[in-house]
């Protein structure tokens, strides 16, 4: 972290700890949070980054962060042994899948909060129902279920760290999200829950971005939505390095 | 330094991408082969998708013909009238190809597919080259005996007879229709230029004279991998631009050095070498296909990318 950013956060947190005292005398506000960050940037030399996600609540609880990213529809398939060939066989998909999902908390969630709340709310891994698109053919569809859940964890892109959330002075927190080099873009959001009494009782919704930027992303959407252009000026393109490395070469 | 590829969605470091299109041109060069058939596989290995290696490996082709071909305009090896029937047949089949290969997508079955035609394709090669260049060596020793230069075969029986004078030719204009229609398919699905069998049908079975060939080959080849790169690029949106970029300064560089070094080593012994490489490439892809995958599943996302 630069020593720019770092001098924001601080700024960023000696502003809201005026705003806590001074709205605590009014209204009693349950937790107030914010982010290093609203914005991912996916640039040539991305390797991943961190967003520190912090705040301040009011009286004891535990705090929550669950990010969410946009959902999509995938589809899982299964490989099998064909004449001593491994092929795609089977296939099952699912609907309404969070292309990314990360959850920290400062306890274990089955201990702060009652599974049938953290279902409702889909706090955890362990609360995706995952809703096959149609009828599927397949009949162990929890296999096709578990590997989705599986790849994603291996891929970085679900995690679910307890302890993550650190408790300062009891009631400053603040915890560090990794989005790693394979992140999906799109519009994301980050829930900062305070849990008191196996109950929430106060949230506030973070928003992030993450994108595609400079001239990656230039050359991502051209190729999705000026699809034809980009054929042209990738083949013009590559006519003008070959034609350049001719005349280079024609000297020695 | 890893820079990160729009396309492919991965982080590659740009040495290791420079340092393969160059080592791959440098072979090139120095046999006087595409290499398309040996960078896909690579590509491959390092964790671009078989789909965008496949594709952007055509635009990479674009590049390194035309800096082939103009050496060999300006020496007048290039026979325009032939070029231009193999690029008809190379337009119907590597816009039929690139049907097929957006429909081998979607049902879930392109990487098995480019991955079956790399193995048999690469050993195939191999086998050949081995059995080639050592049957050659043996020749150095043993003289072998002439052979008549043109035979007639059911070959010279086809309609549609077209004179090439460049070539000194009167055949059908169906054979190199059907040969560029069979490169075209092949540029489609690999991503390769196709002089590895355009080169030896040209010979074999239009019987046109060496010193064109491989002119003409590279002339025809732009035209069929820039259509590839088109149709891909709108198809299926798997062409990479940076990657091709990076790939073909590599590429041309090295391409450069091994056809100087190259013509100062002994061309039989290195074609063995050659041979031993691209037979060990096919081998190591097959093995892939047989052994058991760390992981049966795979996911994708619904409607992009399938």
């Amino acid at each position: 972290m630069t020593g720019w950013r770092r001098w924001r956060r601080a700024a960023c947190l000696a502003l809201l700890l005026t705003c806590i005292s001074a709205t605590a005398r009014g209204q009693q506000l349950p937790l107030i949070a914010d982010a290093s960050n609203y914005r991912v940037n996916i640039t040539t030399g991305f390797t991943g980054t961190d967003v520190v996600y912090f705040g301040a609540k009011s009286g004891p609880g535990d705090i929550v962060v669950v990010v969410r990213g946009p959902n999509f529809n995938y589809s899982v398939r299964r490989k099998q042994r064909v004449a001593g060939i491994w092929i795609n066989t089977d296939k099952v998909s699912f609907g309404d899948v969070p292309s990314f999902y990360a959850v920290a908390s400062s306890s274990p969630l089955d201990e702060l909060l009652p599974r049938n709340l953290r279902m409702q709310q889909g706090i955890g891994l362990d609360t995706f129902s995952l809703p096959t698109l149609g009828k599927e053919r397949e009949t162990d569809i929890d296999a096709f279920r578990a590997a989705l859940l599986r790849i994603k964890q291996q891929a970085g892109l679900y995690e679910s760290e307890v302890g993550k959330v650190k408790i300062l002075s009891d009631w400053l927190f603040s915890t560090k999200v990794h989005f790693p080099a394979n992140v999906p873009t799109g519009a994301y959001t980050v829930a900062v829950m305070l849990v008191r009494d196996h109950d929430v009782v106060g949230a506030q919704t973070v928003q992030l971005v993450v994108s595609k930027s400079g001239a990656d992303a230039t050359v991502f959407e051209m190729a999705h939505i000026q699809s034809a252009a980009y054929g042209l000026v990738a083949i013009v393109g590559a006519l003008l390095a070959g034609w350049a490395a001719h005349l280079v070469f024609r000297m020695f | 330094m890893q820079i990160y590829l729009p396309i492919a969605e991965i982080s590659l470091n740009v040495f290791l991408l420079l340092g393969i299109g160059g080592a791959v041109g440098f072979l090139s060069g120095m046999f006087g082969v595409g290499g398309g058939f040996l960078l896909t596989p690579i590509l491959i290995f390092i964790g671009v998708p078989p789909a965008i290696a496949v594709a952007t490996q055509a635009n990479q082709v674009v590049g390194s013909s035309v800096s082939g071909v103009l050496a060999h305009w300006s020496r007048d090896n290039v026979d325009f009238k032939m070029g231009f029937v193999l690029l008809a047949g190379g337009f119907i089949g590597s816009t039929v190809g690139v049907v097929v290969f957006g429909l081998l997508r979607r049902i879930g079955q392109i990487d098995l597919v480019i991955n079956l035609a790399y193995v048999i394709l690469l050993t195939a090669i191999g086998a050949l080259m081995l059995f080639e260049s050592l049957r050659a060596i043996l020749r150095l020793r043993r003289r072998a005996a002439p052979h008549k230069l043109h035979q007639h075969t059911w070959i010279h029986g086809l309609p549609l007879k077209m004179r090439f004078r460049r070539s000194r030719l009167y055949i059908s204009a169906l054979l190199p229709l059907t040969l560029g229609f069979l490169i075209g398919v092949l540029a489609a699905i690999m991503g390769v230029g196709g002089a590895f069998l355009m080169v030896p049908a040209m010979i074999y079975l239009l019987g046109m004279p060496t010193r064109i060939v491989v002119g003409t080959s590279l002339f025809q080849t732009i035209f069929v991998t820039a259509n590839v790169t088109f149709l891909q690029a709108v198809q299926n949106q798997t062409v990479d631009v940076i990657l091709a970029f990076v790939l073909l300064v590599g590429g041309v560089i090295g391409a450069q050095v091994g056809g100087r070094v190259g013509a100062r080593l002994p061309a039989e012994q290195l074609r063995v070498l050659m041979a031993v490489l691209v037979l060990g490439l096919g081998i190591r892809l097959s093995y892939e296909l047989v052994a058991t995958p760390p992981d049966l599943y795979s996911i994708v996302i619904r409607g992009s990318g399938e």
